[in-house]
């Protein structure tokens, strides 16, 4: 009833071919994405901002990233958490350098340093798939990190090994920093995120994204088709670095501030991020969104309820939580495999029809 | 012999040891990988949940102690986890393996992180998260007899380890080779469908497998556990085993031991005579960058087989 | 049924090799296609004829032998560079593209036609736009000629076994192939199915020109549309000629009655 395509009729491949090309899709995203512009910024808090908005925003474009590599592109990678360190330590390492650069060409030299390192440890795809290459982006993980953390030329040789963030202004505007506003601080990263998911809806409807999938579903038909597997598979890994190292950009610039390798980039980082996805849907857009939102707001949601709600100790809700994320995995591989936004399709299919059923 | 010879013979026997222990949970992976297919990335968090287990029933402070106010003998405790191994690998078939048998190989590989999360959390939920040390006689400290007359040092447990995980895989060799059960699994290895045809029950062999997987783990676990005390860590040694079967092939017992020892020297070797160039602790990624560069060379493993692909 | 054509040889294959470890697939096949004609492969299961496929596809290297293409000679090639010299092929088990629709999979078909960067299709604007669009032209018109206007947005993985042949056979069309290989196109098919999969092949091979070398097992199919057809057994040719020269061919009758072999 109230999502129906009927009368809808396109006339040129133009329009048919365009980005929402039902009506109520275009209508939902637009008011959406004006709503997080306009109105979200003059109700949040710091608590609101600080839990949940930036962390959602950061998540929100790693999990992007990860998608166009796993769920677009079918390779599995475990090297998240040490892709997003790259994106870090270069923001860390331009700031601190150059604090003159205006922090949005920080946040895209970020990205590029990332895909530049995200091509390198790409590279073994094209011999080995599936396990291997997961186990090879292991190896990026552990290097990184390790990385991070010894060579002290990366940290700016500060006793604690930590990186901190110095304020940066843009437009005259503080964004990062404890004392710049969080609404800028949103907006930045709001902005970011938007523009980012723009370019990456076009880029998986366009030829390098048909040929992404075209390696997921059958490499070698692929190839033989003409899709040049190395080039497809690299572009893919360089695409999602890139994501991932601005989405490192804004976790550690605007949201953390502050970081030390092992525990902001670690092995778990890697997990979270691919949880994301999966929850959220391989292969989907939206579905990235959909994950991080659900990742970042179920411990929260969990501790509130098992801590403040049953009085639990904080430790044995950590263990119930993680054995909770672990359950979630699982139900959504076996009854959803391809998660939320899957679920977001079905209910506006049963929309379609509302109220009558057949 | 020389200090500097001696030492370095120390390293590469305590190289090997460690390689043992990661020769032990590859031995997990590939037991499961054989039968169906799965890269079951919860071995390690097994291990753990294993130990743990064991830990409850013969330790003083532990569940049981707590609860009844008496411990069981150690050989009672191991027979007793041994059976909850085998409700454990009874329960993920019935709760996950079972629903996902039409997946993608991938989906089965991340359903299993699903599963080492699960885990570790009923794990630390039931027994508590703190380390424990596990007891159950193996005899600690260095080995007299060598020290004395070789001046050499080396532990007696990672002897000890090293004895009993050469006995577990003949143990293995001769229940995969001479029992009517051992030769079902390896016609469901070779192909799911034809012994599927020959009525072999898919189910019945996963379960069986699992619980094999689970008792190695076991002994995975209880080496570890002597060694270093029951923690979180020795979860993070299955993702130590996944370069070992990257050296030695997903599908070869002999390969998962090879593959343990070569990366459990290497590492050690690496850390001992590179790492003080470098900031030390190379040992964090050693392992799979050796696997990386290794795939490159030999993307089948030592002891795979070579794949044709066909359309 | 078709009158011999006189084209040019588009495609020679010359004393082609292929063992894969101890076993020999191929031995020194010769033969060649030309232009404009429908030439086919037969032979028992196992003779080679898929292997055949694979070599001209450049995704197995032959150990000895040469293809000439267009008059370029070559021991070797990359897959990809086949495709975008003009070869297109089907595959005997239908290799589309699960997750997609059909649609962008006769899309990827023109993959080697599209040019634009990351960057552009990222804006999805300016020439990334107009090359997308121009492109859907193309295979709007392979969709229209197969008839399978209605799937145009179903996913692939959902539609019956012969929609997916024919797809498949679309993702080929798209891609304005001079060489058509079809491996076994009415494999598994039902009379009805094959009749319509005959009639696109004909009217591939006449109404664009494309030269079609084919796989396939249903001898009537074959004798009726083929201009040639040349026989495998074991990897060597035992027969290549129009269809009434092979059919009266002593070797091949033997091939397919199963004499022994000595």
């Amino acid at each position: 009833m109230f999502y129906r395509e009927a009368g809808q009729f396109k006339d040129s491949y133009e329009s048919d071919q365009a980005i929402f090309p039902v009506a109520q899709d275009r209508w939902f995203v637009f008011g959406v994405v004006i709503a997080a512009f306009a109105l979200v910024p003059f109700f949040i808090g710091d608590y609101w901002t600080n839990a949940v908005l930036l962390p959602l925003l950061a998540y929100s474009l790693a999990a992007l990233g990860l998608n166009i590599l796993t769920g677009y592109c079918g390779q599995v990678s475990l090297g998240t958490g040490g892709f997003l360190a790259v994106g870090a330590y270069t923001t860390f390492k331009l700031v601190t350098a150059f604090p003159e650069l205006n922090f949005i060409l920080v946040v895209l030299f970020s990205g590029a340093t990332t895909a530049a390192v995200g091509v390198v440890f790409g590279l073994p795809s094209l011999r080995i798939k599936g396990f291997y290459l997961a186990v090879a982006t292991l190896a990026a993980q552990f290097f990184l990190v390790w990385m991070f953390n010894k060579v002290e030329w990366f940290f700016n040789y500060s006793p604690t090994g930590q990186i901190t963030m110095p304020p940066v202004e843009l437009f005259g505007v503080l964004i990062t920093g404890p004392r710049a506003p969080s609404a800028a601080k949103y907006l930045f990263c709001l902005g970011v995120v938007a523009v980012a998911a723009y370019a990456a809806k076009n880029i998986v409807r366009s030829r390098i994204g048909r040929a992404w999938m075209a390696i997921r579903d059958m490499d070698i038909a692929a190839e033989l088709i003409g899709i040049r597997p190395l080039m497809t598979k690299l572009s893919a890994f360089a695409v999602s670095s890139f994501y991932i190292g601005m989405a490192g950009s804004l976790y550690f610039g605007v949201w953390l501030g502050s970081a030390e390798p092992i525990e902001a980039f670690g092995i778990e980082q890697s997990f979270l991020v691919l949880f994301m996805i999966i929850v959220g849907g391989l292969g989907s857009i939206l579905g990235s969104f959909l994950g991080a939102a659900f990742m970042v707001l179920l411990p929260i949601v969990l501790k509130n309820f098992m801590v403040d709600g049953l009085s639990m100790a904080v430790v044995t809700a950590k263990h119930v939580e993680i054995m909770s994320l672990g359950m979630l995995i699982v139900f959504f591989l076996i009854v959803e495999p391809h998660g939320l936004a899957r679920l977001w399709q079905i209910a506006k299919e049963k929309l379609r029809l509302w109220p009558f059923p057949h | 012999m020389s200090g500097e010879a001696l030492f370095f013979l120390e390293v590469v026997i305590s190289g090997l040891m460690a390689g043992v222990m990661y020769a032990l949970v590859a031995l997990g992976f590939v037991l499961i990988f054989k039968a169906s297919g799965v890269l079951n990335f919860a071995q390690g968090v097994l291990a753990l949940f294993a130990a743990l287990a064991l830990y409850d029933f013969i330790a003083p402070g532990g569940w049981v102690d707590d609860l009844f106010g008496f411990t069981f003998p150690i050989w009672a405790g191991i027979i007793l986890t041994v059976g909850v191994m085998i409700i454990v690998a009874w329960l993920i078939e019935r709760l996950v393996l079972q629903h996902l048998v039409q997946q993608e190989p991938i989906i089965l590989f991340m359903s299993t992180i699903g599963l080492a999360y699960i885990l570790e959390g009923v794990g630390d939920m039931l027994f508590g998260s703190d380390v424990k040390p596990l007891d159950i006689g193996i005899p600690q400290g260095a080995s007299d007899w060598l020290l004395d007359n070789y001046g050499l040092y080396v532990e007696k447990l990672e002897v000890f380890a090293a004895l009993t995980a050469a006995i577990l895989v003949i143990v293995l060799a001769v229940f995969f080779q001479k029992t009517r059960i051992g030769r079902a699994l390896r016609a469901v290895a070779d192909d799911h469908q034809a012994a599927l045809s020959v009525g072999v029950s898919l189910r019945t062999i996963w379960v069986i497998v699992w619980s094999v997987a689970g008792m190695v783990a076991l002994v995975a676990g209880i080496m570890w556990g002597s060694k270093s005390g029951i923690q979180f860590s020795l979860s993070l040694i299955a993702l130590k085993a996944l370069p070992v079967l990257i050296l030695g092939g997903f599908t070869s017992v002999p390969g998962a031991i090879i593959g343990g020892l070569i990366i459990g020297v290497g590492e050690k070797v690496a850390e001992v005579y590179l790492g003080p160039y470098v900031g030390g602790a190379i040992e964090n990624w050693f392992a799979y960058v050796l696997a990386l560069v290794f795939l490159f060379f030999r993307p089948q493993g030592l002891f795979g087989e070579r794949i044709i692909e066909r359309v | 049924m078709s009158e011999r054509r006189n084209g040019e040889v588009l495609l020679s294959v010359d004393k082609i090799s292929l063992a894969f470890g101890g076993v020999r697939a191929l031995e020194g096949v010769s033969f060649d296609v030309l232009e404009g004609e429908i030439r086919a492969i037969i032979g028992p299961n196992g003779a080679g004829k898929s292997s055949m496929l694979n070599v001209i596809n450049g995704f197995y290297h032959p150990q000895e032998g040469s293809i000439t293409f267009k008059g370029k000679t070559r021991k070797q090639m990359r897959p990809h560079f086949v495709a975008s010299s003009g070869v297109a092929r089907t595959f005997q088990n239908i290799a589309l593209f699960k997750g997609m629709s059909t649609l962008d999979n006769i899309m990827t078909g023109r993959n080697t036609k599209m040019k634009r960067g990351i960057l552009w299709q990222a804006l999805h604007y300016g020439p990334a736009r107009n090359e997308e669009i121009e492109n859907r032209g193309h295979v709007e018109k392979v969709i229209d000629f197969l008839e399978i206007q209605s799937i145009r947005k179903t996913p692939v993985g959902r539609l019956p076994y012969g929609m997916q042949k024919r797809v498949e056979l679309g993702r080929a069309l798209a891609a304005e192939p001079e060489l058509l290989l079809l491996d076994e196109p009415m494999a598994g098919m039902n009379v009805e199915e094959k009749e319509d999969m005959c009639r696109f092949v004909l009217d591939v091979n006449e109404e664009f020109g494309t030269t079609i070398a084919l796989i396939e097992h249903d001898m009537g199919v074959v004798m009726d549309i083929s201009d040639r057809v040349v026989v495998l057994d074991y990897g060597k040719k035992i027969a290549d000629g129009t269809p009434d020269e092979v059919r009266a061919n002593q070797d091949v009758v033997d091939a397919y009655l199963g004499v022994a072999h000595d």
